[in-house]
């Protein structure tokens, strides 16, 4: 009996190992464990035994009958490996096909750079302030220290819908409205739209949008303007970006300064982007002029302070190198779609 | 303003390389725009003289020439000129010679004979008559300067410059002059200047001005000084060279010796000159007044200009000679025949002058100076070295005497040098010497007292600030240390509305919304091109005095036409589904000022319906926690469909309008698939929005559905149908979804069948199947009795 059933052991070990289906392994599973299966007809005929045979041969049934299970249950996760193994070598896809297209929506070339920008200024603990594109003329220029006759007071530059009111040539009058309402410190920045007679060109655009900045407190002086902006430049153009002051002339600011930044391309070598200059403009600035300050009622021999200016198409198309400012508002598809 | 560094430099030592000159000048606040190399592009091109000429045997014209240029052969050169012969100092082209325009010159055959370069005229060195009045303006140029053959004809000509072009800012009128750059060049190059007082001897005959003319300024406000002298027994004749050369290098045509002059001195001192011819002064009165109303003149240009009271004119007795600091009247030109010379050196009110020419529309280069601001102290050195060169070019003789009207402070003004605040203003550490001794060059020195002494060229210099900029870009900007502001911490933040308008570009182009950027100013077409009713209020816009052309002439009361525009402009190019959308400021009338406020416009076509857009308008407000909103049906809106168009609306709120475009509109925007669009508007959307949000725990009970066919007639919405079914369910209801509307067979004509799926759960148990289906019975008696709808049987 005991070699009786060893010999179904290997039989069954022999027939498991043979299968290369899920099917055919149910098969001989039914032929030795099933109702009529011959390990089954064993344990049927165990009444059959002597009373001492009986428990051994029991026990021992019993293992082979378990020993099979285990093997079925091995061949059957075997099999399922091989089958899916088969299975994922048929489902090769050629990965070169063309993708199925996902359109998706994005922000404007110059919504990004502004919201690039507005983003290191918060950091530094700015706020965002915004004011009315319809503007007096009064801060658009008078409070600005714009002399009478001041040539972007010219209907040949600037917008008028009365003679008193026009279309604000910069976002500075922003920072009257700031600096008329609060105390210092004074900390913001104004982005915004703003317009001059400029027939649309490469290069031109009768509406543009800028980012403007103030600082008012006591101490602020030009070599924290200068800190200021070199930082703004290093986490807008990358850390190896240099600034550097130009003195110049705005009615707003005393002493005034054009900046530029090292070229992003070339790094100052010289490039076509920066004209071979190594040196691209992209900011005005200077300290806060004093009749601006006592203009607002802030006391100029008590504070002092700091504002800027920058052009955002001009930021984006030297970053892009975009050179139609045509295409940012000509809102083609293919053009937004590149940023 | 355009340099010549020949004539600066006889002011100023300039011994820097031109990149390094204008890398310095930039620096220091003297903007160099660019610079340019005068006849850069001629070379191997001498003085050569003609030894012999003989015609060619065989051509009619050309002449064979034989030209020594200093070396040991001559050189045979074949000409087509007719006006050279033997003797003649010519410019020769030697082999391989180079001309403006890049020609090049070679030894070639002409008809079979060898020509070993090439004879020169005046075009073909960029020359005209002006420069060398002497010269024939065709043919061969016959030289006249003293060279030796086979020098270089730049030399001789004094062609050789550079010309640097500044560009000046609006405080530094002083600078619009080569002393004012002259000026400016010493200090930043830290070098000595050379600049002399004009010497002019004096007649000693007996003669003076006074005795001859008398000047009277009626308006000294608009004429705060009037300076003027006289020259007898002009001779009137060609400048000489050097004069020639530099009003060529600063780019203004040489004319006649007392016109040179005037020009010269305009150039060099920045003082615009007039010359009249003392014959045509009747009277023998200058009068500086305002003209009468509807006076005339005709001025040198040739064209007759008429008057009005602000405007300045210089008169005699009985009539204006000169538009002040604009123009002269051609009554009182100078002439080959002028025998007696009266020179004007006036300051004139920039503002006035600016006015003038604005409303004739004369622009001169007098003009354009005095529309600057110049200041008073010019004008008596300037007249004097007018005479001074007429002296020099035996022009004519001085009549002593000056006449000088001045009513304006022409001295040196003491200002308080305040060098703390100025340190404190720049971040420097600089002491007292050291920031005065910066100022110096600039003409700038401090009394005994400390006070900053500022000589009358530089008015711009008030403030302290100001005396801070001439400290800061004498010592460098660069300089200045770099350092980070330091005070009480502020809090950088956005304001609710700010982030509620980043929230909406975040939901926008997740939605697959590209957004655009189009001008703020519309055509009024525009309002057409959308269908907007004559009477809409939104026709009354803010409109430009000055716009740059009708399509940019009002400021845009709705966004939705720049949408389209833009979504035709992607439709023209073939892109074959497009979904834009801007945050768009719209400009409503508010008095003289505007009410501006945000509006977000979308639209699409290519992918998507009705029900598109307004998904994605359900979205939006989903993501912006918008609660509690209507879609109601409507019909007003005429850029719409009328059948497809829907307003949302709050608490009797219209936060906006979406839909399908309508077709015609569509259409007048050269589309002709259909486009759906929206328009909200942020402040409505901003105000009924709730900005906290709430977790709210996911149910613990399942939910039981039940899906009825209901009969309806044709015209109830579905939307009504599912507001009726949840008023007459409880609590339990929780959803009434439509899934499928059905007309046709087997439904009644004019009825048709909405299929609605109605979800049911409980709070604090599972839901049975009775529970539910009693539910139903209650909802569906309802509809029976209230509504007359029945299930689809």
């Amino acid at each position: 009996m005991r070699e009786h059933l060893e010999n179904i052991k290997t039989l069954a070990k022999a027939d498991i190992q043979a299968t290369c289906s899920e099917a055919e392994l149910e098969s001989v599973r039914i032929k030795y464990l099933g109702k009529k299966g011959l390990l089954t007809g064993i344990l049927r005929g165990m009444g059959q035994l002597s009373a001492e045979e009986r428990p051994v041969i029991g026990a021992l049934a019993n293992t082979v009958r378990e020993e099979v299970d285990n093997y079925i249950e091995e061949r059957s996760r075997l099999l399922k490996k091989m089958e899916l193994q088969d299975k994922l070598i048929t489902e090769k896809l050629d990965v070169t096909l063309p993708a199925n297209k996902k359109s998706l929506g994005r922000l404007h070339p110059i919504t990004q750079i502004e919201n690039r920008m507005k983003e290191i200024f918060l950091g530094m603990g700015f706020e965002i302030v915004e004011g009315p594109e319809v503007e007096s003329s009064y801060n658009n220029f008078d409070a600005l220290n714009a002399p009478a006759d001041h040539p972007s007071r010219d209907y040949q530059d600037t917008f008028y819908i009365t003679p008193s009111t026009l279309l604000r040539t910069q976002t500075s009058p922003v920072q009257i409205r700031a600096m008329q309402d609060r105390e210092p410190p004074i900390r913001i920045i104004s982005p915004g739209r703003v317009y001059r007679c400029d027939e649309m060109d490469a290069t031109h655009s009768p509406m543009f949008h800028q980012v403007e900045g103030l600082v008012i407190d006591k101490n602020i002086t030009m070599g924290d303007l200068k800190g200021t902006l070199a930082h703004f430049a290093k986490s807008l153009f990358g850390k190896s970006t240099q600034t550097r002051f130009r003195p110049h002339n705005f009615p707003f600011t005393e002493p005034s300064a054009e900046v530029d930044v090292s070229c992003f391309v070339c790094g100052g070598s010289g490039c076509r982007l920066c004209k071979g200059e190594g040196w691209i403009e992209i900011l005005g600035a200077g300290m806060v002029h004093p009749n601006v300050l006592s203009g607002c009622g802030i006391d100029p021999e008590i504070y002092s302070g700091f504002a800027f200016g920058v052009g955002i198409e001009r930021v984006v198309m030297r970053k892009y190198n975009i050179d139609n400012m045509r295409l940012l508002f000509e809102n083609d598809l293919r053009f937004l779609q590149q940023f | 303003m355009k340099v010549s560094l020949n004539w600066l430099r006889d002011y100023v030592n300039i011994d820097k390389d031109i990149r390094e000159y204008c890398e310095i000048m930039t620096h220091s606040g003297t903007k160099v725009e660019g610079y340019e190399i005068l006849a850069d592009e001629i070379s191997n091109v001498v003085a050569g003289r003609i030894m012999s000429t003989e015609p060619h045997s065989d051509s009619d014209h050309l002449v064979i020439c034989r030209v020594d240029v200093g070396k040991k052969d001559l050189l045979q050169i074949v000409t087509g000129a007719s006006n050279v012969k033997t003797g003649d100092i010519v410019p020769v082209c030697l082999d391989g010679a180079t001309l403006p325009g890049g020609k090049t010159i070679k030894t070639g055959k002409m008809r079979g004979v060898v020509s070993e370069g090439m004879l020169c005229s005046l075009g073909e060195l960029e020359l005209t008559v002006n420069d060398f009045p002497y010269a024939a303006e065709d043919g061969i140029f016959i030289i006249q300067e003293e060279c030796s053959v086979g020098d270089d004809i730049k030399e001789v000509l004094k062609l050789t410059d550079t010309v640097v072009d500044f560009e000046l800012t609006f405080n530094r009128p002083d600078c619009l002059s080569y002393l004012g750059i002259a000026r400016e060049s010493a200090a930043s190059l830290c070098v000595p200047l050379n600049i002399k007082e004009p010497v002019v001897a004096p007649s000693n005959d007996g003669d003076n001005i006074n005795k001859h003319l008398s000047v009277r300024v009626e308006n000294p406000v608009l004429c705060p000084r009037y300076t003027a002298r006289m020259i007898k027994n002009v001779k009137i004749a060609p400048s000489p060279l050097w004069l020639r050369a530099k009003l060529r290098a600063a780019g203004v045509r040489p004319i006649n010796n007392i016109v040179d002059i005037t020009n010269f001195v305009m150039i060099e001192y920045g003082q615009p000159m007039h010359a009249f011819d003392y014959n045509y002064i009747t009277s023998k009165e200058i009068i500086i007044r305002n003209a009468t109303e509807g006076e005339r003149i005709t001025t040198l240009d040739g064209t007759e200009r008429t008057l009005t009271r602000d405007m300045l004119c210089i008169a005699d007795g009985s009539k204006p000679v000169a538009l002040a600091g604009v123009m002269g009247g051609l009554n009182s030109e100078i002439l080959d025949s002028t025998a007696t010379v009266v020179f004007e050196s006036a300051n004139f009110n920039r503002e006035s002058i600016r006015h003038t020419s604005r409303a004739l529309g004369l622009r001169t280069e007098s003009s354009a100076k005095f529309e600057k601001g110049l200041p008073a102290c010019n004008t008596l050195p300037a007249i004097d070295r007018a005479v001074e060169l007429v002296l020099l070019l035996g022009a004519g003789e001085v009549v002593d005497g000056v006449i000088d009207v001045l009513s304006t402070d022409i001295g040196v003004r003491t200002i308080k040098f305040d060098y703390t605040r100025i340190n404190e203003l720049l971040g420097t550490s600089l002491n007292f010497e050291e920031m005065a001794s910066l100022l110096v060059p600039l003409g700038l020195n401090t009394d005994k007292d400390g006070n900053l002494l500022v000589p009358p060229l530089r008015n711009d210099i008030i403030t302290t600030a100001d005396i801070a900029e001439e400290v800061a870009r004498l010592y460098g900007y660069d300089k200045i240390p770099e350092t980070n502001f330091i005070g009480e911490v502020t809090e950088g933040r956005l304001t609710p509305i700010q982030k509620f308008k980043t929230d909406i570009n975040t939901v926008m182009t997740a939605f697959g919304f590209t957004e655009i950027c189009t001008y703020s100013f519309i055509s009024p077409k525009f309002y057409d091109k959308i269908n907007l009713s004559a009477e809409s209020a939104l026709r009354d816009g803010i409109t430009l005095i000055n716009p740059l052309g009708d399509d940019t002439s009002v400021m845009r009361t709705t966004a939705l036409p720049s949408l389209l525009d833009s979504l035709s402009h992607n439709y023209k190019r073939r892109i074959p589904s497009c979904k834009l959308f801007e945050n768009a400021t719209v400009y409503l009338k508010n008095g003289d000022m505007s009410a501006e406020e945000k509006s977000l416009v979308f639209a699409f076509y290519g992918d998507g319906d009705f029900y598109d857009a307004k998904g994605y308008t359900e979205g939006i407000f989903d993501f912006l926690n918008l609660k509690g909103f209507d879609v109601i049906s409507t019909n007003e809106n005429l850029s719409f469909h009328p059948g497809r168009q829907a307003c949302i609306v709050k608490d009797n709120a219209i936060l906006g309008t979406l839909g399908q475009i309508h077709p015609s509109v569509a259409e007048n925007f050269d589309i002709d698939t259909p486009v759906y669009a929206a328009v909200l508007s942020v402040p409505l959307m901003f105000d009924a929005h709730d900005a906290e949000k709430e977790y709210r725990p996911f149910p613990l009970y399942p939910a039981i559905e039940r899906d009825l066919a209901l009969i309806t007639e044709g015209a109830i919405e579905a939307g009504a149908l599912c507001k009726a079914i949840r008023s007459f369910a409880g609590k339990s209801l929780i959803d009434a979804f439509v899934f499928d509307v059905y007309k046709g067979k087997g439904i009644e004509e004019g009825k048709k069948s909405i299929a609605v799926r109605l979800t049911f759960r409980l709070a604090d148990k599972t839901m049975t199947d009775e529970e539910a289906d009693s539910a139903v019975k209650k909802i569906l008696r309802r509809l029976d009795v209230d509504m007359g709808i029945k299930l689809r049987s």
